[in-house]
């Protein structure tokens, strides 16, 4: 980030993406018609009334995979300083970064055996 | 509208607790309707799918969101009055169901039906099985996301729905199948232009094979799912390309011969597994081999009547009953019929491969994702018109 | 005047994404209709270029519907977040040498970061639209979303170790041609792991149209549901004009005005890319799906960073 002017730029992008769609959407307000019956706001279920509230515990089978998810971010987030600084680090971090690598793979590799990777 | 039932393990703590405190092992059931009015129910079809995360524990298809009564709305009418009817209920192959009625039709009065019909009646309806099968095929596409498929094979169902209109003048209801006969000769160069389409055919039919169905995605999405065992696919009463898809080696055009079938030399394409892909497959052969049997009876045909002579303008049959059945691209078509020797029909009723393949549903989905529902669905190829009739 | 300056660049990026989606549907239309052996739209304009002037005001006339059933601030705050972090991340790409929106140290992570935020606004759409099609569908999209950043960041960090800097703008001045076939591995899986992240088809799983309708956003409509689609068609241009710039040198060889163009024109080749993918391989199945991520792609991202890595010390 280079001064102020740069800060100021990016806060205007923020700001200008998030206003955009409430622009349009009041565009959208002054000229679509708004008449809401009964079984228009009705909840979409394939033309069919909905058989229980959604709002329920549900089984995710997927959830094992936001924990290597995380696991793996911060992974990868450790990864881009050496990137970075790759050139002033030379051989010995290489080697300690590829011995990371391998315990996280290793990490990888005993999630998948134990079936991790296994939907549900 | 709160009919969350529960996984069967605590089924009766769970219904005294409210929502979110439950035990880890109470997971509420979701319940989803998938149609009637969904991409991928093949027309009017709900499902009601009753799932534990993504997993299908049980579904149940809903019928007769289609249902129009046309058996009981033949009662009325003079024998051929029923022909455009029975246009509604199979309307993706109009012309089988025309022709099983027909059929019927000719046995319940005796009437001999001339050769060159009969074979323009093979040739029509090899052309619907085509036809048809290019709907399955592309909805396979389609239900798996390869909605480019679905376009290519449309491009050769155009190419049949050409030829028919060329016949008959209509695109979905043909109305061409008539007691008797059919109701006129092949036009000029109607001959030529369906032999082009048989050449061209097979080759196109390959290269739909390679891009759907050879497709690693679409194997994946296709093979081992929704197998039927061969011993189901005859306890349950299957037929057509979903019984053959599990090995049940039984075609009626060649286990039960009927009009100048016995003449052609062709195969009939088997599955091994039984599952969607094998489905998928016997289709893509029968279609080849719908080829070759066209383009054999179109060596064969020779000129003379396509309608039977002498017949009475008002058909009044003996009182008796009839039951006739053809081999449709959904399986075995049936119709059964009643006189009182009136000359209106007393009786109709339509055994329907739709509706007894479409039973096999939740056997096929039961473990599935939610995602498998609608492959396994498209795999067995319902058309509403004839399960709901 | 700094202020001003930058939200002249803000409109100006907001509008090109606007602008680029539009002329992005545009042209999808017409890839997909020539895979299709159809003529695609043909009738406004020449070669139907102007069918995008019918189609906002279509989108724009349409009733702005929020079921009763709904958690109506979520629903109707949720598209808002979908757009913006896409917008925003556009800001810094550089276009040329020394030449973008905004210069930042850490751009790189800057532009694989932001858009992540996306996630949090689908599942809040998903949630809140109390349907049981957008719950499955918000939920396939977590999932995926989250699992494809891996091999997307892991992708990309092959080509900031080459550079030594999360620069964009050092990036593109230390590119080299022979970065490209050496991250060629790279680019492929950025590709593929972009076009989950973007829920694009075949990895359209948590809208699938024909399982789940339109998952997520089934219950939107109007100008919330093209919030939807304008951050889809945002997402895919951002992710292409990033793999050009970081993958393919962006206006390399050439410089300036010149090297802009060219710059587009990787741009729009790698877009038709995404799109030829979509109109010709069916979808995967979820768990397929996140198969894929765990156990090809991800590993793969790392043995081409190990490569990359122990290739840099004797260049």
């Amino acid at each position: 980030m280079q001064g102020a002017a740069d800060h100021i730029v990016l806060a205007a992008f923020v700001i200008i993406g998030i206003l955009f769609v409430p622009l349009t959407l009041t565009a959208s307000r002054l000229l679509a018609p708004s008449k809401p019956d009964e079984r228009k706001l009705d909840t979409y279920e394939c033309g069919s009334e909905p058989i229980g509230p959604p709002w329920v515990q549900f089984r995710i089978g997927y959830y094992v995979y936001a924990l290597l998810f995380v696991v793996f971010d911060i992974e990868t987030v450790f990864l881009y300083p050496w990137a970075v600084a790759f050139d002033h680090l030379g051989l010995f971090i290489l080697v300690e970064m590829v011995i990371f690598i391998a315990i996280l793979a290793a990490g990888l590799a005993y999630a998948w055996k134990e079936g991790a990777l296994r939907w549900r | 509208m709160t009919q969350t039932s529960t996984s069967d393990v605590t089924p009766d703590t769970a219904e005294t607790q409210p929502t979110g405190t439950e035990p880890t092992e109470t997971v509420m059931e979701t319940v989803v309707n998938i149609g009637p009015s969904h991409p991928s129910t093949h027309g009017v079809c709900r499902v009601v799918v009753h799932l534990d995360g993504e997993v299908i524990t049980h579904c149940e298809p809903i019928i007769g969101h289609l249902h129009r009564g046309i058996e009981k709305m033949a009662e009325n009418r003079t024998y051929l009055q029923v022909v455009p009817l029975t246009d509604r209920l199979d309307y993706v192959g109009s012309m089988y169901a025309n022709w099983a009625y027909c059929r019927a039709v000719e046995r319940l009065a005796g009437i001999r039906v001339p050769e060159r019909a009969e074979y323009i009646r093979v040739i029509v309806c090899e052309l619907q099985r085509i036809a048809s099968h290019m709907m399955g095929i592309g909805s396979t596409g389609a239900d798996t996301g390869a909605f480019t498929a679905f376009m290519y094979t449309f491009a050769q169902r155009e190419k049949v729905v050409e030829l028919f209109e060329l016949l008959c003048g209509a695109r979905l209801t043909y109305n061409y199948v008539r007691p008797g006969g059919v109701s006129r000769d092949l036009p000029d160069g109607w001959v030529e232009q369906c032999r082009a389409f048989t050449a061209q055919h097979p080759s196109a039919m390959l290269e739909i094979d390679d891009l759907l169905l050879g497709n690693v995605i679409a194997r994946a999405r296709l093979k081992g799912v929704g197998v039927l065992t061969q011993v189901d696919a005859v306890a349950w009463g299957t037929s057509g390309p979903i019984a053959r898809g599990s090995g049940v080696d039984w075609d009626l055009r060649r286990d039960d011969p009927y009009s100048v079938y016995p003449r052609f030399d062709f195969s009939v394409p088997l599955g091994d597994n039984g599952d969607s892909y094998d489905r998928a497959r016997v289709r893509v052969w029968e279609c080849v081999e719908s080829c070759r049997i066209i383009n054999q009876a179109l060596d064969q045909l020779e000129p003379g009547s396509v309608q039977a002579e002498g017949l009475p303008r008002l058909l009044a049959p003996r009182p008796g009953d009839a039951y006739d059945h053809i081999e449709s691209a959904r399986g075995s078509l049936g119709v059964y019929l009643v006189s009182d020797g009136s000359p209106r029909l007393y009786r109709m009723k339509v055994r329907s491969p739709a509706f007894c393949n479409l039973a096999v549903l939740p056997l096929l989905a039961k473990g599935h994702t939610l995602s498998d529902l609608v492959v396994i669905l498209g795999s067995l190829d319902p058309v509403f018109g004839e399960v709901d009739r | 005047m700094t202020l001003l300056w930058g939200f002249l660049w803000g409109v100006a990026s907001v509008a090109t994404i606007a602008g680029g989606a539009i002329l992005g549907v545009w042209w999808e239309r017409k890839v997909s209709a020539r895979i299709q052996m159809r003529y695609g739209p043909q009738q406004i304009g020449p070669y139907g270029s102007l069918q995008m002037i019918a189609d906002v005001p279509k989108l724009l006339f349409k009733e702005d519907i929020v079921p009763d059933l709904a958690d109506k601030a979520v629903f109707k705050l949720a598209p808002l977040f979908v757009f913006g972090p896409v917008a925003t991340s556009m800001v810094v790409i550089p276009f040329a040498a020394g030449w973008a929106p905004v210069d930042m140290s850490v751009g790189i992570l800057f532009f694989l970061a932001v858009p992540s935020i996306e996630v949090i606004a689908i599942l809040l759409s998903a949630w809140a639209s109390h349907n049981t099609l957008s719950t499955i569908g918000g939920l396939r999209a977590t999932a995926q979303m989250i699992s494809y950043e891996i091999p997307r960041s892991l992708a990309v960090l092959s080509v900031v170790l080459l550079a030594g800097s999360l620069r964009p703008l050092d990036v593109l001045s230390a590119w080299q041609w022979w970065w490209a076939p050496l991250t060629f591995v790279g680019f492929v899986i950025y590709f593929i792991a972009s076009i989950a992240e973007m829920n694009r088809g075949p990895f359209d799983i948590p809208e699938a149209d024909s399982e789940l309708v339109a998952g997520y956003f089934a219950d939107y409509s109007g100008m919330r549901w093209a919030s939807f689609m304008m951050a889809e068609y945002g997402s895919m241009i951002a992710a292409s004009l990033f793999g050009a710039v970081v993958f393919f040198g962006g206006g390399w060889p050439l410089s300036g005005a010149a090297g802009v163009v060219l710059l587009v024109i990787k741009t729009v080749l790698i877009m038709t890319a995404v799109m030829w993918v979509k109109w010709t391989f069916p979808r995967p199945r979820q768990d397929q799906l996140m198969s894929f991520c765990w156990k090809v792609l991800t590993p793969l991202a790392l043995l081409q960073l190990v490569i990359v890595g122990a290739v840099l010390p004797w260049l």
